[in-house]
């Protein structure tokens, strides 16, 4: 317990925990105005999502199609506890059914649903975003992982829950709002949310939201469990064989991704003022594990760095070029993926590596004796990290 | 891509002179320099208005599934556009316009709209096509005070002050239609059938009320599949079985290509008029995917059709086929695209600024002669007024007008008697 204290924070990990956090906190709010920080703020709100995937995939070999279910999950939460302080019967006063959403009454509802009544309380909505998606998860994963269901299967019932999820929030739209989704939020506690100030403050609250995840996050993958995750990923037998229930470890991480998820889509909702089930479906899922492996699938920093990089460079490309922005995103996943197997992150730890090599290298005495040499010393100390088996 | 068209702001005189004359045909208002007021006076609230420029904003999807549909506004508003410059452009100003995508996605309409508003700092933006895009982009344009142009025919229930809806509400595309079935072809049996979401619901909601207490005929059945369904096999067969007068369609999208060819495949011949098909949703465009020989024999109720014979739309589809090519085809929207950009131009005119506020105060009551589909005017809740037309399928893809409706038509939103 005492050595895994020791080593809980190396000082790299500290370094770039504060390299994230002076980007986040200090260099995008001073140079940013407040229209491109609140989209940062909506970057980063996949970026949960994808610290979950890391996790879940990097680390446990659970591949999850459907992490939208879960963002969605948690966006529709908080958006269905905005939406009841915004249809007050004042404020909606020309609907036939004054006081009931504006979607219900368009649809011929003519009383609040009684799943909607819990969450006129703010409380209720937080332990909704907190607990409703890991309970759903759990479900799914003890009916899987109890069953030895796994990998390829698995990634196929996360996508047609997914899809399934999507048709069902489209087709009940007088529950849901439809395609439409719940749209037109305005306060929050009689806050208004839309105000640039607010923007603000939704800012920092989210990025303090991300570092608690992550810190949560380091803390799994520091502790024995994490090392569990990527024991099972590599030989689950194995695992097995010595005595550990590995299913129970499986449906841990999944539902702690799914709460992950679910924290970014309420975050979601509060940043971008609306909740839609174009955020459910299957296209947002695989989206997410694609800010998961072009970050670095092994790294929960990097996670947050693909989550942002991909998505400013979305926003960029398709103001530059409308037309074409599809192709150029296509050639960049394809590029990094085949360049950097292990993401962006697995090229900033080469980087790192080689620098402190050369600084070891060069406080040492000159040791000329061949290129080769300093290559597979290169070679050795990058597989100390482990890379994941190909599945 | 931006476009900074500048070709005509140069302010040689001889240049002037030309496009003056060149354009004597159809000049309304050239500006000469004199008569130009200052940027400051014309805008008070920090648009992106020069003394010579002003931008706007289009936002469409121009990737993505709803790309296909939303491609036909883009271009008419851009030929709009273009042929405002062409004459000199809006209070003396040339209109240069900033596109931004919506991919089919719509959070993306919310951001680009905040861009649109905020950075960029437009003075209108046409654009949306759903009814889901035009909800996300909502709440952003009221918060900063933009002004929309919206083209699509919709499901009504909305009137925002930041909107101007240059397509038709449910009510004006709907009742005429059913009138027009039950007069002409004494129909007495309808059967509804529309795609899952809140246009087809409202849509039918309100033709149920029309059939059932207006019109004293019965309805058969409603019923809705998930947007993107093809089978379409089950409720042909209901149809074949109940027999009723008319099937009323409000199917969107991908969806029309399978069901019409499957009504074909079950040996419903369209042209018999049994049952007589009315479709709401299918324009020229969807007609392109669908096949004229797979639509033959229906008819469609909406405003406006290629096929217009006024000299406006002559003109109309002339300038829009010299611009993008004689395969093009038009559709209602696309007309009601083309409209956006000389709307707000006229609003602009009539207010002498490009302040939202004093815009939205000069337009109810402007009016279009020049309009393709004929007339049209701003009514007090920002909609439109026009005509509804009822356009046969031809194997051609067109449709032939075989009905107008004497008089403009009242837009009514929220509609007393049929919520």
């Amino acid at each position: 317990m005492n050595v895994m204290k020791s080593n809980l924070f190396k000082r790299q990990d500290l370094i770039n925990y504060g390299l994230l956090a002076l980007l986040l906190l200090v260099v995008l709010p001073l140079t940013l105005d407040i229209f491109r920080l609140n989209l940062v703020g909506k970057y980063l709100s996949y970026a949960f999502a994808a610290i979950g995937l890391v996790l879940c995939w990097g680390y446990g070999g659970i591949l999850s199609l459907g992490q939208g279910i879960f963002f969605g999950i948690g966006g529709y939460a908080m958006a269905m506890f905005l939406k009841l302080e915004a249809s007050s019967p004042e404020a909606t006063a020309i609907q036939s059914t004054p006081g009931i959403p504006d979607f219900m009454d368009w649809n011929q509802l003519t009383a609040l649903p009684w799943f909607w009544e819990p969450f006129n309380s703010l409380g209720f909505t937080v332990l909704a975003i907190l607990f409703v998606a890991p309970l759903f998860a759990f479900v799914v994963a003890t009916a899987m992982f109890k069953r030895r269901v796994g990998g390829v299967y698995f990634a196929i019932i996360t996508q047609a829950i997914a899809a399934i999820l999507t048709i069902l929030i489209i087709g009940q739209q007088g529950y849901t709002g439809g395609v439409n989704g719940i749209t037109d939020l305005r306060t929050l506690m009689g806050w208004d949310i839309r105000s640039d100030s607010a923007k603000y403050v939704l800012y920092f609250f989210g990025v303090a939201m991300l570092f608690l995840c992550l810190l949560m996050a380091h803390l799994v993958l520091k502790s024995k469990l994490g090392r569990l995750l990527v024991a099972i990923r590599d030989r689950e037998d194995r695992v097995r064989f010595s005595g550990y229930d590995v299913s129970n470890f499986k449906i841990f991480v999944f539902c702690f991704a799914a709460m992950l998820s679910a924290i970014g889509g309420a975050m979601f909702t509060l940043q971008v003022g609306f909740m839609s089930p174009t955020l459910v479906g299957i296209v947002p899922s695989i989206e997410m594990v694609i800010f998961c492996a072009l970050g670095g699938r092994l790294s929960i920093i990097g996670a947050v760095y693909g989550a942002l990089l991909v998505n400013a460079a979305k926003t960029t490309m398709s103001e530059a070029f409308p037309e074409l922005w599809l192709f150029a995103m296509g050639a960049l996943f394809i590029g990094v993926v085949l360049a950097f197997p292990n993401g962006l992150a697995g090229l900033y730890t080469l980087l790192v590596d080689k620098f402190k090599q050369r600084r070891a290298h060069s406080s040492a005495p000159a040791n000329r004796t061949s290129a080769p040499a300093a290559e597979k010393e290169q070679v050795d100390s990058s597989s100390g990290v482990t890379a994941p088996s190909q599945s | 891509m931006r476009m900074r068209d500048k070709k005509a702001t140069t302010h040689s005189p001889l240049r002037r002179r030309l496009l003056k004359g060149f354009l004597a045909l159809q000049a309304a208002v050239v500006l000469g320099n004199a008569s130009i007021a200052s940027a400051e006076e014309v805008n008070t609230t920090g648009l992106a208005v020069t003394e010579d420029t002003v931008k706007v904003g289009i936002l469409h999807s121009i990737t993505g599934t709803m790309a296909i549909s939303e491609t036909g506004s883009v271009q008419a508003e851009k030929l709009a556009i273009d042929q405002i410059n062409a004459m000199g452009g809006v209070l003396g100003r040339q209109i240069e316009y900033i596109q931004e995508d919506g991919a089919s996605d719509w959070p993306t309409f919310a951001e680009k709209s905040r861009k649109l508003l905020v950075n960029d700092k437009v003075a209108a933006v046409f654009g949306c096509w759903t009814s889901a895009s035009r909800k996300a982009v909502l709440p952003v344009f009221e918060q900063y005070n933009g002004m929309l142009y919206y083209p699509t025919f919709y499901e009504g229930l909305e009137e925002s002050p930041n909107v101007i809806y240059t397509g038709q509400e449910a009510t004006q595309q709907i009742l005429e239609g059913l009138d027009w079935a039950s007069r002409e072809k004494g129909a007495k049996t309808f059967y509804l059938l529309g795609s899952d979401y809140i246009w087809p619901r409202t849509s039918n909601k309100i033709a149920r009320k029309h059939i059932e207490n207006k019109l004293g005929a019965k309805v058969l059945g409603e019923e809705y599949y998930p947007l993107g369904h093809t089978q379409f096999n089950s409720v042909i067969n209901k149809i074949k079985l109940r027999k009723p007068d008319v099937v009323f369609i409000s199917v969107v999208g991908g969806s029309n290509v399978a069901f019409y060819k499957q009504l074909k495949a079950a040996g419903i011949d369209m042209t018999q008029e049994k049952p007589l098909f009315v479709t709401i949703s299918v324009t020229e465009d969807e007609i392109l995917g669908i096949g004229g020989e797979n639509i033959d024999g229906i008819y469609a109720s909406m405003k406006y059709f290629q096929s217009l014979p006024n000299d406006n739309n002559q003109a109309f589809v002339k300038a829009f086929k010299e611009k993008y090519g004689d395969d093009i085809v038009i559709g209602d929207v696309t007309q009601a695209a083309y409209l956006g950009p000389w709307l707000w131009k006229a609003a602009v005119e009539k207010a002498g600024s490009f302040d939202i506020d004093k815009v939205r105060a000069a337009s109810p009551g402007i009016e279009l002669t020049t309009a393709p589909e004929g007339y049209v005017r701003i009514h007090e809740n920002h909609h439109l007024w026009s005509k509804t037309r009822i356009g046969k399928a031809h194997t051609d893809g067109q449709y032939e007008v075989v009905y107008e409706s004497s008089d403009l038509i009242e837009p009514n939103p929220f509609p007393e008697g049929y919520q």
